[in-house]
């Protein structure tokens, strides 16, 4: 009936006492999701399995000129990371709004994207980055893109004994940024009712050569809206190709009624959302518009 | 009780800022709060509570869970008897489901158990058989005839026909001639309106630790705004003897208004008796918003008519309320406040109090006006626009004042809305600039004040020091402003007085910490305590003198000759009559027994200045003033505070709180994350500007300010709305979703 | 499954304590302990109510295990005084009447510590921002934004 601790040493372990667990298992890194879930009687479990334990877990570190950053890193800890801020702010800006400051000393990108929430913050950002998610399984290491795991609220494509060990951010190239914004209607402490992630490449005349704009909130996973990417490569975001990208946006939305808005707020939101997400990127990329 | 007739006195204490004597104890964690307390043995207590809106409850088998080791005991409606007193069986019926569960999350069982890990499995183990009924959450259905009937043979005589049974009662006040006045008008306008139910929202849950023992004595340790009112009701539901059930404040974090009545508190003083241990029962959030009172939701229709020149003719206001499964008398309240800072000719409100599937309504801080007055602000407003009249203007030349029959009935005495309102005027906010997407928003508010039963003793310790036993939990600093008119009075310096809150058996009877009562009646009574107290004093310095005891004053802490014909002698300090009490009478104490008259109504101001987003219909506050008549403020930190913390709560019920049921009858949003309460980044700084119009029944000038401030914001900030995007919304809250539709519809 | 034994530091203090695995730090702390300045006022870090600091992060006790305490060094309310010696933030809550019913305040108190220790010279906003997640009910913040910053101030100047 009680359920039980394990804080395995490698990531091997880890999975390995994941995948041979008969009963319901779960993953502990920041627990901002699953503590709250255990404690709301959601879920019962009968192991928790800690992983702040594995090599590597809470580093972050640089490689092919982007970041890997460790499943146990908190917000708290990646906002001070002056590398991580200035490549992707984005992301950064993204993962920060989740929760109170009390939330960011324990929550994780990982663990967000693993939560399978259509409304977490941190996974249209990392998406429209083009971030990887390494995975450890019983029968080793892979590497998957970040959109490939939510499925559907709540689940993932994460298979029995598999977990996430790091996300990998990218290199990018100069004169590229990311922006992230999200309605609430609170300024703090809600969930996200619609989102926006840009992410922009400029050439030296402030063209937009290439473009990744994904949605989150709008429907049972995040969206990557390449109809609306269209809009606004070879543009400079003018008016016109803003208009068109948002207007893609809102199409490319298959949201539900709930307490925290409805069908017709959040396809017409996160239209705005992403206008004034690209707009953000766009001048931190360098562009003047 | 009269103010005093040397009201140009200089306060030397009272209207300074001291530090609350309880202040050390709450910033170290040291205070001892509702879930803080322990007792050997304790067990711990938890509630099962129904899935549904509405059903009967056709069997409880709690065998299982009683066989589960670790349970002592398991409680349900069975243990509890049956009350002869209607009102105290709706309360025990409402901690205790009795056959019908009335709301999602109403307690049908209960366990004690050693552990919470094994109290919270035994309530799994309890097997309940319901028959599921069509339920009814929204006033208007519920309402109407053919409506699912919450509970049978509760109307009053005096409810019209063609409603439902869920109607249980019904009120009208005003004067004058309707027709008459409506005829005068150069413009009617007539508007519905409609609120959302919003709970008080304080951060501490609910808790209690029960003790009782064999003998049939009973010991209760909880949070509370009225121990005595707990005493009372839980003495009743367990058939004792008041003298046998002592209740202990424990100190209070926060209540609103909701922490009036007892919700647990019965049901762990069943589970102690039943297992012979203590019992502590903590709520959880979620149970918080399911279980406990909400303040009503509301449908509302009002009827204003003005002259060009903005003189209203006549005014009239339907308002309907609805207060969960027990009836109720918000609407009352409603009904009287609606009007009342205006001075009228003709004036009429009926109100309807209705029953539905959710929680019962507890008081809310001025229960029934903020959305009552809402309507009527919004009316009053939208006049102003279609007139082109300035609204401050409009409200002054309309206002109360003294000598004002009022809405409901009383005629004011002095009063300071006219001054509340000439002080916004004067004030830099009122003029200063707005931009695109900006609008200023005002409103006045009511709130009649209570003083009720109270009682105070105040002994002078032999070091000439001063103790004060009151009976009122101290919500927001109220020991410090006792202490204050103690010192004030007795001429001692604020550190030689300590306050503290007396349990049930350490003192006469206190009504509950409500009204906004408490710096008014315990400072009344504290006040004329520490006059016996002075007189006693006094008496023993004249035998001492061999003088007529009315030769004797008291000025600044000591007793002196009256003047020159009264003798020559050296003033007696209070430490030097203390020092020797015991060769003079003994020990000297003053005490004070009153049902308080004289509350003194209150009247406030708000000012507000909002952006909207147009594009997706978030409102941003930019600026938020309070203007507010506090007859005297003795402590204007507290008082400021309480008009600071009553403005938030009111944004929060404009913008976002609400309950949100689904088609099921179930509350969707039981907890902090989606009943949205303001948080710190939402807000702006909250400007106060305190007047003070003295209370002619305070011998200090006190007025109540606790409850007023929550009246006014949710039409100030609907006004504000309204005038930064020309579009006005008829509902609260004016969350995103349809502000955006409604600027999207008007194009 | 037997309850785990924890070997961790409490305001300086070395400390051990057994807990189950599913017991929060906020229960250790509270019913284990004996130190209930942290209050739970939701269960679910929407209020803050139950802040401490977790080898010096800013966290809510009651999303956090017992058993991840271990070797941890934590921080709660009952540490901010040095003996009778009120913390500046402390006392300038005290006279700057920065709280009414007081139950949020030792959360406050924690988080604001950590605010300055990071940002000893804060801006309004920032501080509302860094304060989101601490629900008061009574003051309407106003009164706690100004005792922080009075409190910052004497402490930049001490």
């Amino acid at each position: 009936m009680t359920m039980r601790y394990e804080k395995p040493a490698t990531a091997q372990e880890a999975a390995s006492i994941l995948a041979n667990e008969p009963g319901v298992a779960r993953v502990l890194s920041g627990g901002t999701d699953v503590l709250v879930q255990l404690r709301a009687g959601m879920i019962e479990l009968d192991l928790i399995v800690d992983i702040k334990n594995l090599d590597q877990i809470k580093d972050i570190t640089s490689e092919d000129g982007g970041f890997r950053i460790g499943a146990a890193v908190s917000g708290a800890s990646l906002g001070e990371h002056a590398g991580v801020v200035a490549l992707w702010p984005g992301v950064i800006e993204a993962f920060e709004l989740i929760g109170s400051t009390q939330v960011q000393g324990r929550a994780t990108m990982a663990g967000n994207l693993c939560n399978g929430s259509p409304a977490a913050d941190s996974v249209p950002a990392m998406a429209a980055a083009n971030a990887t998610a390494r995975i450890v399984g019983p029968d080793g290491e892979r590497d998957c893109s970040v959109q490939d795991i939510p499925v559907s609220p709540g689940r993932t494509s994460l298979t029995k004994g598999e977990i996430v060990t790091s996300i990998f951010l990218p290199a990018r190239p100069e004169r590229a940024a990311d922006a992230y914004l999200r309605f609430t209607p609170r300024t703090e402490m809600d969930i996200a009712v619609a989102s926006a992630a840009v992410s922009l490449e400029l050439d030296a005349g402030g063209t937009c050569t290439a473009a990744r704009i994904a949605l989150g909130a709008i429907a049972p996973t995040v969206v990557l809206v390449d109809a609306a990417s269209k809009c606004i490569i070879g543009t400079k975001l003018d008016a016109a190709a803003l208009e068109a990208m948002s207007t893609a946006c809102s199409a490319a939305c298959n949201p539900i009624d709930d307490k925290r808005g409805t069908i017709e707020f959040r396809t017409q939101v996160v239209g705005v959302l992403a206008k004034r997400a690209a707009l953000i990127a766009y001048k931190r990329a360098g562009g003047r518009t | 009780m009269a103010l005093d007739s040397k009201m140009n006195r200089v306060f030397k204490v009272v209207g300074t800022r001291p530090p609350r004597p309880d202040g050390v104890e709450k910033v170290t964690g040291r205070a001892m709060y509702g879930a803080d307390a322990t007792a050997p043995g304790m067990l711990v207590g938890r509630i099962l509570r129904s899935p549904h809106a509405h059903a009967i409850i056709k069997s409880i088998d709690v065998s299982a869970a009683e066989a589960l080791k670790g349970v002592k005991a398991v409680v349900t409606a069975a243990d509890f008897g049956v009350p002869d007193d209607l009102s105290i069986r709706d309360v025990q019926d409402n901690c205790m489901a009795q056959g019908k569960a009335l709301y999602h999350g109403h307690a049908v069982a209960a366990v004690a158990a050693n552990t919470a890990a094994i109290a919270s499995q035994a309530l799994k183990l309890i097997k309940v058989r319901y028959e599921v009924l069509p339920h009814v959450t929204d006033v208007d259905e519920a309402m109407r005839p053919g409506a699912p009937i919450v509970q049978e043979a509760r109307a009053l005589e005096n409810v019209a026909a063609g409603f439902s049974e869920n109607v249980t009662s019904q009120c009208e006040f005003g004067h004058g001639d309707l027709e008459v006045g409506f005829a005068k008008a150069d413009k009617v306008i007539e508007r519905s309106f409609t609120t959302a139910a919003t709970h008080q929202g304080y951060i501490e849950p609910h808790a209690c630790l029960a003790s009782m023992s064999p003998d049939g004595k009973g010991d209760l340790w909880c949070c509370t705004q009225g121990q005595f009112q707990v005493r009372t009701l839980c003495a009743e539901i367990m058939g004792m003897d008041a003298s046998q059930l002592r209740v202990t404040a424990s100190e209070i974090g926060g209540g609103f208004g909701g922490k009036t009545t007892v919700f647990i508190e019965p049901v762990a003083l069943a589970l102690s008796r039943k297992s012979g241990r203590p019992v502590k029962i903590v709520m959880t959030r979620d149970e918080v918003f399911k279980a406990t009172g909400p303040t009503v939701s509301s449908s509302m229709d009002v009827k204003i008519g003005m002259t060009n020149d903005g003189r209203i003719t006549a005014a009239q206001a339907q308002l309907r309320y609805q207060g969960g499964a027990f009836p109720c008398g918000t609407v009352e309240m409603g009904a009287q406040s609606a009007f009342a800072c205006y001075n009228l000719d003709a004036v009429h409100t009926v109100g309807w109090n209705v029953l539905t599937n959710r929680p019962k309504e507890a008081a809310y801080r001025a229960p029934g006006a903020p959305m009552a007055i809402y309507a009527v602000e919004s009316v009053v407003d939208e006049l102003c626009q279609e007139l082109g009249l300035d609204p401050l203007n409009v409200r002054l030349k309309n206002a109360s004042t003294k000598g004002t029959k009022s809405s409901y009935g009383p005629t004011f005495d002095d009063i300071g809305l006219r001054a509340t309102l000439e002080a916004a005027k004067a004030h830099p906010h009122c003029s200063a600039p707005l931009g695109p997407n900006q609008g200023r928003g005002l409103s006045c508010g009511f709130w009649f004040n209570f003083g009720g039963n109270t009682c105070v003793s105040l002994n002078i310790n032999t070091d000439g020091t001063v103790g004060i036993t009151e009976g009122n939990p101290d919500i927001g600093g109220s020991r410090a402003a006792i202490s204050q008119m103690a010192a004030e009075e007795l001429g001692v310096p604020y550190d030689k007085v300590r306050t503290i809150i007396a349990d049930t058996n350490s003192l006469g009877y206190n009504d509950v910490t409500d009204g906004s009562r408490v710096t008014f009646s315990v400072g009344l009574a504290t006040i004329e305590a520490a006059r016996n107290a002075i007189k006693v004093m006094c008496g023993r310095v004249a035998k001492i003198w061999g003088i007529d005891e009315d030769a004797v004053i008291w000025e600044d802490g000591c007793a002196k000759p009256s003047g020159a014909n009264a003798g020559d002698f050296t003033p007696m300090s209070i430490e030097e009559i203390a020092a020797i009490s015991s060769n003079t009478g003994g020990p000297i104490a003053g005490h004070f027994e009153v049902n308080a008259d004289g509350a003194g109504v209150s009247f406030g101001v708000h000012l507000a200045d909002v952006e909207v987003d147009p594009e997706t219909g978030a409102t941003k506050i930019l600026r938020y003033t309070v203007f507010q008549d506090a007859g005297k403020a003795v402590h204007p930190d507290y008082v400021e505070g309480q008009m600071q913390g009553g403005a938030v709560q009111g944004i929060g019920w404009a913008l976002n709180e609400e309950y949100i049921y689904g088609k099921d009858g179930l509350l969707q949003n039981a907890g902090f994350l989606d009943y949205r309460v303001p948080v710190a980044s939402d807000l702006p700084n909250i400007e106060t500007v305190i007047l003070e119009i003295p209370n002619p029944g305070h011998p200090y000038g006190v007025r109540g300010v606790g409850e007023t401030p929550i009246v006014p914001p949710l039409a100030t900030l609907s006004n504000a709305v309204a005038r930064a995007i020309g579009i006005r919304l008829f509902e609260l809250p004016m969350s995103p979703p349809k502000l955006l539709k409604a600027i999207r519809q008007k194009g | 499954m037997r309850n785990l034994h924890i070997s961790t530091s409490v305001n300086g203090d070395q400390t051990e304590f057994v807990c189950a695995p599913d017991e929060t730090l906020l229960d250790v702390l509270r019913n284990r302990l004996g130190l209930t300045g942290a209050k739970e006022g939701c269960g679910t870090g929407d209020c803050g109510a139950c802040s401490v600091t977790l080898n010096g992060r800013l966290v809510c006790s009651c999303l956090v295990l017992g058993v991840e305490a271990e070797g941890a060094e934590i921080g709660t309310v009952e540490g901010l005084a040095m003996g009778d010696h009120l913390h500046p933030l402390q006392r300038n809550f005290i006279d700057h009447a920065a709280l009414q019913c007081g139950i949020c305040t030792p959360g406050i108190l924690v988080a604001a510590k950590a605010l300055l220790e990071k940002n000893p010279n804060p801006t309004d906003e920032e501080i509302r921002y860094w304060l989101a997640g601490n629900l008061c009910r009574c003051t309407g913040y106003d009164k706690i934004i100004k005792a922080v910053q009075i409190a910052a101030a004497e402490m930049r100047g001490a």
